[in-house]
């Protein structure tokens, strides 16, 4: 029945853009949304929040750029290295931030990241400044697509990896490393003393969660042509966060169920009304209030986990 | 070097003061409530726009230019009265004792639908009121002009901070706040109506958020945006004074002042870094802030 259920979903997603296409764009970000809301939800199991996880998002993006800046322009390696860069940041970053819990852990990965924000914003020289920096189409096995083709090739891409990505991840968090996140929210003396390195386990999962940020960004910043500061800015980490508990961290869909209703919904609200973030305020509370599981706990029967 | 150094450090210190006026109220919240209000910075614009709203409707009625100092104290007074109560009734009561995640979560929920609340009532456009600066005129020392309202807001920043301190010292009220602080529980055992003391701290934060709002736009004008830019520099000022205590964020204001200013002078492009930097390498050593204590709480 499960499985039934997200092949439709898949297939309908799949579909949508061919009968209307303009929608093609608004699925690409919310499946590179949904990659970066899978990482914070990835840290929300185990009880840390990260209002930092932006900056993974826009620091790949940027690579991009960077890379396409050095010549290098194959599709392939640029978003390998790009998602290498981000985990390789993750993991540097990480080592130093694991070590906190709560506030501060949030307050840190802020810190951190409107560091960074302020430094691509203002070493115009190197980034670009505000202005950001133009992320051109790359070659497909030594071809340049057309720009249409090549958002086309990007979309479905996409969706490949959001399957990929999310079966390979889904066996991370079933896996004795995964599980003993939520041990870490529970109760973290407990595992030290079952022998469990809470360091380390806590290290993996913020590598991977930067490296799922790092993808998210990569998709995004070939879909929009251009990456600026604004990515990394605190309020687009507080949209991951909200992306990943409006969907439900309970499992890998929650993220991108969460993404993509936010990004359809935003598409049709601003037909209709500028006051686009106080539906969103108002939904994250009614979601938090009467759904604490989030939208994928209403499709599982028995209790997913939550905040 | 002196005369060029002299306007920077006024500079700096009157911005620091308007800095501590929003991360004063935010680490307040935090020590009372156990909440970080992700939605303060937007408190402090709310003030800033209808302080600026007031100014230029006394200016285009022509009524008594010094009016518009009673407007700027009067919009803070009426923020605090009509949101601080609404909201502490509305979310923060509901969400206190929560896990942090749901308490920044929520918080920042507010924080979206206020920013679209003004982006509403009170437009795109910027706001730029400078009445009670100009009111205030000029002093002149050596070569170097003053902006009297810039002593004026340091002498605001010095008068809050004696002033809590005094409150929270001295007065019944602040002793029943440092009891609650000190143990919530056995404040309610000893029968200190807590709900009234959070209603209260609520209110007296947003006070100051707003006082804030409404005493920079003279100087600085407000435009959409600022409350998101706020609520990182207050919260990254409380931080580094370590959430909760009230002398750490007036001694956090001075280092990012100070910050700023050296950073203006070796590196002009690092200004914006300047607060951050300070934070990373301030909690890095001590996660706690340069106040706080791993256990106790002080007010």
């Amino acid at each position: 029945m499960r499985y039934k259920l997200a092949a439709l979903a898949l297939f309908a997603l799949a579909a949508l853009p061919v009968a209307v296409p303009w929608l093609q764009f608004v699925l690409t970000i919310a499946i590179a949304k949904g990659f970066a809301a899978l990482g914070v939800a990835v840290l929300l199991r185990a009880g840390l929040i990260s209002i930092g996880h932006a900056m993974f998002f826009a620091a790949s993006a940027y690579g991009v750029a960077f890379l396409s800046r050095a010549g290098i322009n194959d599709l392939g390696a640029m978003l390998l290295l790009a998602v290498l860069f981000a985990a390789l940041m993750g993991l540097l970053v990480g080592a130093f931030l694991v070590r906190y819990r709560a506030i501060f852990f949030a307050m840190l990965n802020l810190a951190i990241s409107m560091v960074f924000y302020a430094l691509c914003a203002k070493l115009y020289g190197i980034t670009g400044g505000t202005d950001g920096m133009g992320i051109s189409i790359p070659t497909i096995f030594g071809m340049t697509p057309a720009e249409s083709t090549f958002k086309s090739i990007l979309f479905y891409l996409a969706l490949a990896l959001m399957v990929i990505v999310g079966l390979a991840l889904q066996l991370y968090l079933d896996s004795p490393l995964g599980r003993a996140l939520s041990a870490v929210h529970t109760n973290e003396i407990r595992l030290e003393y079952l022998g469990v390195s809470v360091w380390s386990v806590l290290l993996i999962a913020y590598m991977i969660s930067a490296a799922l940020a790092g993808l998210g960004g990569v998709i995004a910043g070939f879909a929009v042509g251009r990456v600026v500061p604004d990515f990394a800015f605190w309020t687009a980490s507080g949209h991951l966060v909200l992306i990943a508990v409006l969907g439900g961290i309970g499992g890998v869909a929650g993220a991108f169920i969460g993404a993509v209703f936010l990004e359809l919904l935003h598409s049709m609200a601003v037909t209709v009304t500028d006051a686009w973030n106080l539906i969103v305020g108002v939904a994250l509370i009614v979601v938090i209030m009467f759904l604490p599981s989030g939208f994928y706990g209403l499709l599982k029967r028995q209790k997913a986990p939550s905040l | 070097m002196l005369n060029a150094f002299v306007p920077l450090l006024l500079d700096s210190l009157a911005n620091a003061a308007l800095i501590f006026f929003a991360a004063v109220g935010l680490t307040l919240v935090f020590s009372v409530l156990k909440i970080l209000n992700v939605a303060h910075g937007s408190l402090y614009s709310i003030g800033g726009y209808l302080a600026a709203s007031m100014c230029l409707f006394i200016a285009s009625h022509h009524l008594d230019p010094h009016l518009s100092f009673v407007a700027l104290l009067f919009s803070a007074v009426l923020v605090a009265v009509v949101l601080g109560p609404l909201i502490e009734f509305s979310l923060i009561r509901w969400i206190s004792g929560k896990s942090e995640a749901i308490q920044i979560l929520v918080t920042f929920g507010l924080f979206l639908i206020l920013e679209d609340l003004q982006r509403i009532i009170f437009g795109v456009q910027s706001y730029y009121e400078d009445t009670p600066m100009r009111l205030l005129g000029t002093t002149t020392l050596g070569d170097v002009v003053y902006l009297n309202y810039q002593l004026l807001l340091i002498g605001m920043a010095l008068a809050v901070v004696i002033g809590l301190r005094f409150l929270l010292r001295s007065t019944r009220l602040g002793r029943l706040m440092t009891a609650v602080v000190a143990d919530r529980e056995m404040a309610l055992a000893i029968g200190i109506n807590t709900d009234r003391i959070f209603l209260i701290a609520f209110s007296l934060g947003v006070f100051l958020a707003a006082l804030g709002g409404a005493l920079s736009t003279p100087t600085s004008g407000i435009a959409p945006g600022l409350g998101a830019d706020t609520m990182v520099l207050a919260f990254a000022v409380a931080a580094i004074g370590g959430l909760g205590q009230i002398e750490g964020a007036a001694l956090a204001s001075l280092i990012v002042g100070a910050a700023r200013v050296i950073a203006i002078y070796v590196a002009p492009e690092l200004d914006a870094v300047a607060p951050y930097a300070v934070m990373l390498i301030v909690l890095l050593i001590r996660p706690y802030g340069l106040l706080g204590t791993v256990n106790i709480r002080k007010v």
